[in-house]
């Protein structure tokens, strides 16, 4: 139950991301059915798989969301701008609920109220009459008993009463007719008519008979074939659409025909009655109008003639034929038994259903393309180990073991790259997060934004990702309440009232690089520098460059917001955002300019999973030192470094002096500092962008590595990020610059102490 | 002759045998469950991680783990010993933590029941307190058992994390 409910949920955040993607669109100005659809088909996936689970909260809410989508694609109601309002504001409810069904935590009350009132507003009807139902088709038990199937013989027919008692047909109960023909895949999926016929007769007084007649002789007789099928008389005073939401899991696997009224009417020739339909749905038509404001008697209403003008109430004796075979289960493949639909209805269904058809996909456990990840990587160790050994051996030379080993490289990077495609996502699912948050930002400040998003489709890992949710957010939010102006202040600048957002990602030379770019007011320098000497950031006469004075508000502890919003404005912002960029290999960078706003860009590795590294030695030990940190590399000379201190040196540089770090020392390699002038600097940027100089032995390359875990059987290592195995087998630790460079800052205490101790 | 003492102990005591693993380090001969022991492998170099533990030899490859490496002879309170060819690391898991333990040989397989395993005596030896589980006598012979969820690194992120 736990792995259904699971794969509930994950089909929940597909569904409403898609319900989110339509009704932005449809926002936007679209007024393709098919998307009404999609948005329809949304919230009713969700409201079934809800109902499954009895999550009533979610139901009730869905449901009255699913009657308002219904009025829209019904075109009774318009997709103008305050219903869509509504309906985004719905989807974000709907979103929370999910999550709270999911989670647990507490909902907010209110707001569902609101949302929920605000839908019952739109679709005309009070919410208590739209909550009705639900209460009709929650889970408790109404007391019913189970049907007692009987099979006397085979070739008879056996009628099967529902054990309900001889419930009076109430007052406005309708009359279904619903002939149900399982395929054989119905049952190869697991699903079981009893249950499905026991659910009907719940809804009302049903008549089962079940139809014997296709049953073959033994000898041809199937094991897994499928021979009964059910007629079914239904008195009941639900909606069509209730009834036909209990065959919405066996969609496809059956043949289902609903007609009102007594089945001796028209039971027999269902499906030879074309001209009827037609006339049928041309009377529907006609009489749309009249009809649209007879709500209390009972409506046909066929979601899947929908687009075709709308619905009908009928009277209860007329004979409404309407004929649905083969709902498709995934409405993305347009089966062959399109061809013999029975209505017009179907043809439409068919060509009109979900028409971006979807390439095929499959849904694997994280955990297995982990593991085969891990493999690939061993096997990349492997596939260097051989080729060490053989340049050892004094064979690479032989061209046949170097064309073999070419090949074998050529194909390791292969699957290497095969099985990063697997975990790379498009960042459409961080994306799609965004649009709502803007709108909840720009309600609380005041102000009115568009969000533009681009590159969409930009895949990265998966990792990566999940942990850029937080820092896009946390940018967002800056740029609409720090970078945005008020509208009163956009309009005096001449510029447009709406703020504009843009959102895009794009590939750049093996990274993907993300921008964030607002056209407000940009940055104002002026004020910045003041707060940063205010807050003693810098010198009060530090000489500083526009990129540099943009750059400060990534310091801790800095704040431009005079008041503290529970939006941003905490000071802990851009720092944050920083370090988690940071924490994933990758840069951030502004461009600002004044009156026209600002630029953030993120730029991060496609995969965590791998690194560029440049490998160096360090008191005989090998060590990675990530090449995304690294500035440049020199050699110093030994007039260029200076004692600083007693234990401290710095290196002069264009002007400048900067710490100078002795890896060796720091990691405890060594206790002695070792000679500056045999080895090499590597500059490296380290947090808040300050620069300093790490002293290394030597460097012996740069190569692709695959990071692993030090943490799975150890522990945390300080100044070390975590372990790769390079081709010699041996493991190598991988340098966290910003841990090295911030221990270099706090050292002389921590030399002290252990002086103190040894003495 | 260790065949024959194991079916002597099977007869002499009925209840459920356990299987241990025999090592020798420092002069000593110590054991462990060998359910906990995943395989046991010749010595390799290790890469010395900064800031650790006196024990903690450093980190190997493992078919691309990265295990790290007990010295349990440092670990047992024994001066630490030049690693070299002959010395054996047992790969041990404990939990979901994959460890090796560097010893300097192994040399049986003991079948044993509960009922032969001694508590350890009070000594005043820090390792005998922490590590040591029981004593099993055997043939004159002095078997610790270990207990290898303490011998393991205390983790310093720890768990919680």
């Amino acid at each position: 139950m736990d792995s259904l409910r699971q794969i509930f949920f994950q089909e929940c955040e597909e569904q409403l991301a898609e319900l989110e993607s339509g009704l932005l669109e449809i926002e936007g100005g679209s007024e393709d059915p098919e998307i009404v659809n999609a948005v329809f088909r949304a919230v009713h996936s969700i409201k079934g798989g809800a109902g499954a689970f009895a999550l009533e909260d979610l139901v009730r809410f869905a449901h009255v969301f699913e009657t308002v989508l219904d009025e829209v694609r019904k075109g009774r109601l318009s997709t103008a701008s305050p219903v869509t309002e509504t309906l985004l504001r719905a989807a974000d409810v709907l979103a929370d609920l999910v999550r709270v069904a999911r989670d647990g935590g507490n909902v907010n009350e209110e707001r569902i109220h609101t949302a929920a009132d605000e839908l019952a507003a739109l679709s005309g009807a009070p919410i208590g009459a739209n909550a009705e139902p639900e209460e009709e088709v929650s889970f408790e038990d109404f007391g019913f008993t189970p049907v007692a199937m009987d099979f006397p013989v085979f070739d008879d027919i056996a009628v099967v009463d529902t054990a309900s008692v001889e419930a009076e047909a109430e007052p406005d109960a309708t009359t279904y007719t619903i002939t149900f023909r399982p395929h054989p895949s119905l049952y190869t999926n697991a699903n079981e008519p009893v249950v499905l016929l026991r659910e009907l007769s719940r809804l009302g007084d049903a008549q089962i008979v079940c139809d014997t007649s296709t049953i073959p002789t033994l000898e041809e007789l199937e094991a897994e074939g499928s021979y009964l099928a059910w007629t079914i008389t239904l008195a009941t005073t639900h909606e069509e659409d209730d009834v036909r939401a209990i065959f919405e899991f066996v969609d496809g696997d059956c043949d289902l025909e609903i007609t009102t009224g007594d089945l001796a009417s028209g039971n027999d020739e269902p499906v030879g009655v074309d001209d009827d339909i037609a006339a049928l749905l041309a009377r529907v038509r006609g009489e749309f109008t009249d009809t649209a404001t007879e709500s209390a008697s009972p409506a046909v209403s066929d979601t899947d003639i929908a687009h075709a003008g709308g619905s009908a109430s009928v009277d209860n004796a007329a004979v409404a034929a309407i004929v649905v075979a083969n709902i498709e289960a995934e409405a993305a493949k347009p089966t062959p038994e399109a061809a013999k639909a029975p209505a017009p209805a179907k043809a439409e269904k068919a060509a009109g259903s979900d028409a971006p058809s979807t390439n095929q996909t499959i849904r694997v456990d994280l955990d297995r393309v982990d593991r085969l990840m891990n493999l690939v990587g061993e096997l990349v160790i492997n596939q260097a180990m051989l080729s060490q050994r053989l340049t050892d051996a004094g064979l690479a030379r032989d061209s046949e073991f170097a064309t073999g080993l070419d090949e074998f490289e050529q194909l390791t990077h292969d699957i290497q790259e095969g099985v990063m495609a697997i975990r790379a996502q498009p960042v459409k699912s961080v994306f799609q997060r965004m649009p709502r948050l803007v709108r909840e930002v720009a309600a609380i400040t005041g102000k009115k934004v568009r969000l533009v998003t681009e590159g969409e489709d930009t895949e990265v890992d998966k990792t990566v990702i999940e942990r850029l949710a937080d820092p896009l957010t946390h940018m967002i939010r800056n740029a609409i309440d720090h970078g945005l102006e008020t509208p009163d202040k956009r309009l005096a600048a001449g510029k447009r009232e709406e703020g504009l957002v843009r959102l895009s990602a794009s590939h750049r030379s093996g990274r993907i690089v993300i921008d964030i770019a607002d056209d407000g007011a940009g940055i104002n320098r002026q004020r910045v520098r003041a707060i940063a000497e205010e807050k003693g950031l810098i010198q009060p006469n530090a000489q500083l460059t526009d990129e540099e004075v943009d750059n400060l508000i990534f310091l801790p502890g800095f704040s431009t917001a005079s008041t503290v919003s529970d939006i941003s404005g905490r000071g802990v912002g851009m720092d944050v955002v920083k370090k988690s960029i940071q924490a994933l290999g990758g840069r951030v960078s502004i461009t600002s300019r004044p009156g026209e706003g600002s630029t953030f860009t993120l730029s991060l590795p496609l995969t965590l999973a791998v690194l560029y590294g440049m490998v160096v030695t360090v008191a005989e030990q090998t060590l990675v030192v990530p090449l995304t940190s690294i500035v440049e590399t020199l050699k110093p000379k030994a007039g260029d470094i200076h004692g600083f201190g007693g234990d401290s040196r710095v290196i002069s540089m264009r002007n400048n002096f900067l710490p100078l770090i002795d890896v060796g020392r720091e990691l405890g390699y060594r206790s002695q500092p070792a000679d500056p002038g045999a080895g090499v600097a590597l500059l490296v940027e380290s947090d808040g962008g300050a620069h300093s100089a790490l002293m290394v032995d030597a460097i012996q390359g740069q190569r692709q590595i695959v990071i692993k875990s030090l943490e799975e059987n150890y522990g945390r290592v300080p100044g070390v990020a975590a372990a790769t195995i390079l081709g010699d087998g041996r493991v190598a630790l991988i340098l966290d610059v910003d841990a090295i460079v911030a221990a270099s800052r706090s050292g002389a205490s921590t030399s002290e102490t252990a002086f103190a101790l040894a003495g | 002759m260790n065949a024959f003492s194991a079916a002597l102990v099977q007869e002499k005591h009925t209840g459920p045998a356990r299987e241990l693993i025999a090592f020798a380090v420092g002069q000593q001969e110590f054991c462990i469950d060998v359910m906990a022991v995943r395989e046991i492998r010749g010595w390799t170099p290790a890469t010395v991680l900064p800031h650790s533990q006196s024990y903690v030899r450093g980190v190997i490859n493992l078919r691309g783990a990265v295990l790290p490496i007990i010295d349990l002879a440092v670990r047992l309170g024994f001066p630490p010993v030049d690693a070299m060819g002959r010395h054996v690391i047992i790969v041990v898991k404990v939990r979901s933590q994959v460890v090796g333990l560097l010893v300097d040989a192994v040399s049986d397989i003991l079948t044993v029941t509960d009922a032969e395993m001694l508590p350890p005596p009070d000594v005043a030896s820090d390792m005998a307190k922490h590590f040591v589980c029981g004593l099993l006598g055997m043939d004159g012979r002095m078997i610790s058992i270990l207990s290898v969820e303490n011998v393991l690194p205390e983790r310093e992120d720890g768990e919680a994390a």
